[in-house]
């Protein structure tokens, strides 16, 4: 694969993840269970918003042909979207929203930071300031993923359904494919394969303390970051978040 | 402005005559700019005045997050997106603060919240008008966080310590919210005939419930006299609509946009903008929980509370796990 066309689609990767993300998070504005919430989830998915001007600007430039952030955000279409499966899942409750966090910070933080010593100096860059702001997510989520886990029998079962509705997407982040391989073979990013040890120490550790079961394998889900099989979920996201630029094309706003 | 017809002792000031030592000597600490501290001695009206007042504050700054948060999802621009993001989460900052200001005069959070869910206490009428259009989000930040600013710059001088300090941390964020505002209106009114439609429509519908915000006029009112003597308001609710209408006429001109009054005109002779009153019969029945919104705003911030129960419940039941922990191992 072409160094430069493997640039672009893990950027893609990277910024439709924060983006698509960033935009469930912000479905709670105003619907929180307590007022802390309501400010903490606003932050969060401001941060990955940020995250997200800073993966698809580049993105736009490695691609070469034009295509500025917004371009990518709002004219795509859904085949063209990489995110991973995990982060176009509903909301659900409370609880759903904060294991889907968990989850994916668990795979986030660890990833930002190698990218951050990684081989590509624009990318190290961003990374470098995500990840700061990604570990300051993963705190969050992992103590409400405990605090609910260990909580009543209640909050405990919400959170068991959520995280055995939620593992089977946990397979994806770490397959790699021909962009993921290109990306290894210029020191750019490591291997995802590489990245499950840290990752199930950290799920094993914060389940533990939450007194939760991580389910037993089973077929896992994926076609998120490929684009060749994404949720249903995904094409009502695009309806709502690309409405004012598909349906007013070309105004400044 | 988020509070509006702020009930006080209803008896009207006492002259210094019927004051008993204690309160005479709050008056003249009032009086002289001194500030209030939570563990001053206050008369009773006053603590529940300011409840009363700080309460629906904040109470309007969490449904205040609703008409907004309508258009997060469909924010045209990442940019766009991340801003309405800052400018909501400010908002209940906002109402963070307030709460905790509520909470130094013996209300608590929980109290407060109960009493809005149960409709004993209210929150500004603006909040019950819907946002329609992304123009909407231009009209909310100029003409409601505009109209707020009015009220909310004097009340930095208040006499209650804990809400004044509130103030000054929250009218720094607000005009830079009112800024942003202008500055999506401004994008709309130079934009495609479709934006400046749009946005010609935003100021048609968010004009006079602009003006509610303030309030009917209250030169006569019992209420607004106590708080006045008190200064937990420092000016009457036409002298700052006046304010607010000289102060966005111009504004409204430069963005190219007609204000939908007739009847506005400059006064030579007052140095100000003559102008027409809103419907107070509309007021009224949006006061009373008949306006267009009211429903479901109420809805959601009790789906909002319902819903979350069990997260509070669950984290408070960890919380005494690991207090019982830590008491144990100790």
């Amino acid at each position: 694969m072409d160094e430069n066309a493997a640039l672009f689609e893990f950027l893609l990767r990277m910024g439709d993840n924060t983006l698509i993300l960033g935009h469930r998070v912000s479905e709670w504005c105003g619907h929180a269970p307590v007022l802390e919430e309501d400010i903490a989830l606003a932050n969060t998915a401001l941060d990955l918003i940020g995250q997200t001007q800073m993966w698809l600007g580049l993105a736009g430039e490695i691609e070469g042909q034009g295509r500025s952030a917004d371009d990518l955000a709002f004219l795509r279409d859904a085949w063209d979207f990489r995110n991973l499966l995990l982060v176009e899942q509903p909301n659900g409750d409370f609880g759903q929203t904060m294991m889907r966090q968990f989850l994916f910070d668990a795979w986030h933080l660890p990833m930002l930071t190698m990218l951050a010593v990684g081989g590509h100096e624009r990318i190290a860059e961003i990374a470098a300031k995500a990840a700061k702001e990604a570990a300051y997510h993963l705190d969050r989520s992992a103590d409400l993923v405990i605090g609910l886990g260990d909580g009543t029998e209640e909050s405990h079962a919400r959170m068991q359904a959520a995280l055995d509705l939620l593992w089977p997407y946990m397979a994806e982040p770490f397959e790699a494919d021909e962009v993921d391989a290109a990306m290894t073979e210029a020191g750019v990013a490591p291997d995802p394969g590489t990245m499950r040890g840290a990752f199930m120490e950290k799920v094993g550790a914060v389940m533990d303390a939450a007194t939760l079961t991580v389910p037993e394998r089973r077929f896992a889900q994926t076609g998120g970051k490929s684009g060749v099989r994404h949720s249903e979920h995904l094409g009502h996201i695009l309806t709502q978040m690309q409405w004012l630029q598909r349906a007013y094309p070309g105004a400044a706003w | 402005m988020y509070a509006q017809m702020v009930q006080s002792t209803g008896k009207g000031v006492k002259s210094r005559a019927e004051m008993t030592e204690d309160e005479r000597r709050f008056q003249d600490r009032v009086d002289a700019g001194e500030k209030i501290e939570p563990k001053d001695w206050m008369p009773e009206g006053y603590r529940r005045t300011l409840i009363r007042q700080i309460g629906q504050h904040a109470h309007s700054e969490i449904v205040g997050q609703l008409p907004e948060g309508n258009w997060i999802t469909r924010a045209p621009t990442l940019e766009r997106k991340a801003i309405l993001l800052a400018k909501v989460q400010d908002e209940a900052g906002h109402g963070l603060y307030l709460y905790c200001a509520a909470e130094t005069l013996g209300v608590s959070r929980d109290e407060l919240t109960e009493d809005l869910l149960s409709g004993r206490m209210k929150y500004s009428s603006i909040f019950n008008y819907p946002t329609l259009t992304w123009a909407d989000m231009g009209a909310v930040g100029w003409l409601v966080d505009g109209a707020a600013i009015m009220n909310q710059v004097p009340l930095q001088r208040t006499s209650y310590g804990p809400y004044s300090r509130a103030m000054i941390r929250i009218c720094k964020e607000e005009s830079f919210h009112q800024r942003q505002g202008y500055d999506i209106m401004l994008k709309m009114a130079r934009g495609t005939p479709a934006q400046k439609r749009m946005a010609q429509d935003a100021l048609n519908r968010f004009w006079y419930p602009s003006l509610m915000m303030f309030g009917p006029s209250d030169a006569d009112s019992v209420h607004s006299a106590q708080s006045m003597a008190w200064k937990i308001k420092i000016n009457t609710n036409d002298e700052l609509r006046q304010k607010f209408v000289d102060q966005t006429v111009p504004q409204a001109e430069f963005l190219g946009l007609t204000v939908p009054d007739p009847d506005l005109k400059w006064n030579e002779e007052r140095g100000h903008y003559d102008f027409s009153e809103p419907d107070w019969s509309e007021f009224f029945a949006v006061i009373a929980g008949e306006g267009p919104c009211n429903a479901e705003r109420m809805a959601a911030r009790r789906k909002a509370w319902d819903d979350g129960a069990w997260v509070r419940e669950g984290l408070m039941a960890h919380a005494e796990k690991k207090r019982a922990a830590k008491v144990a191992a100790e």
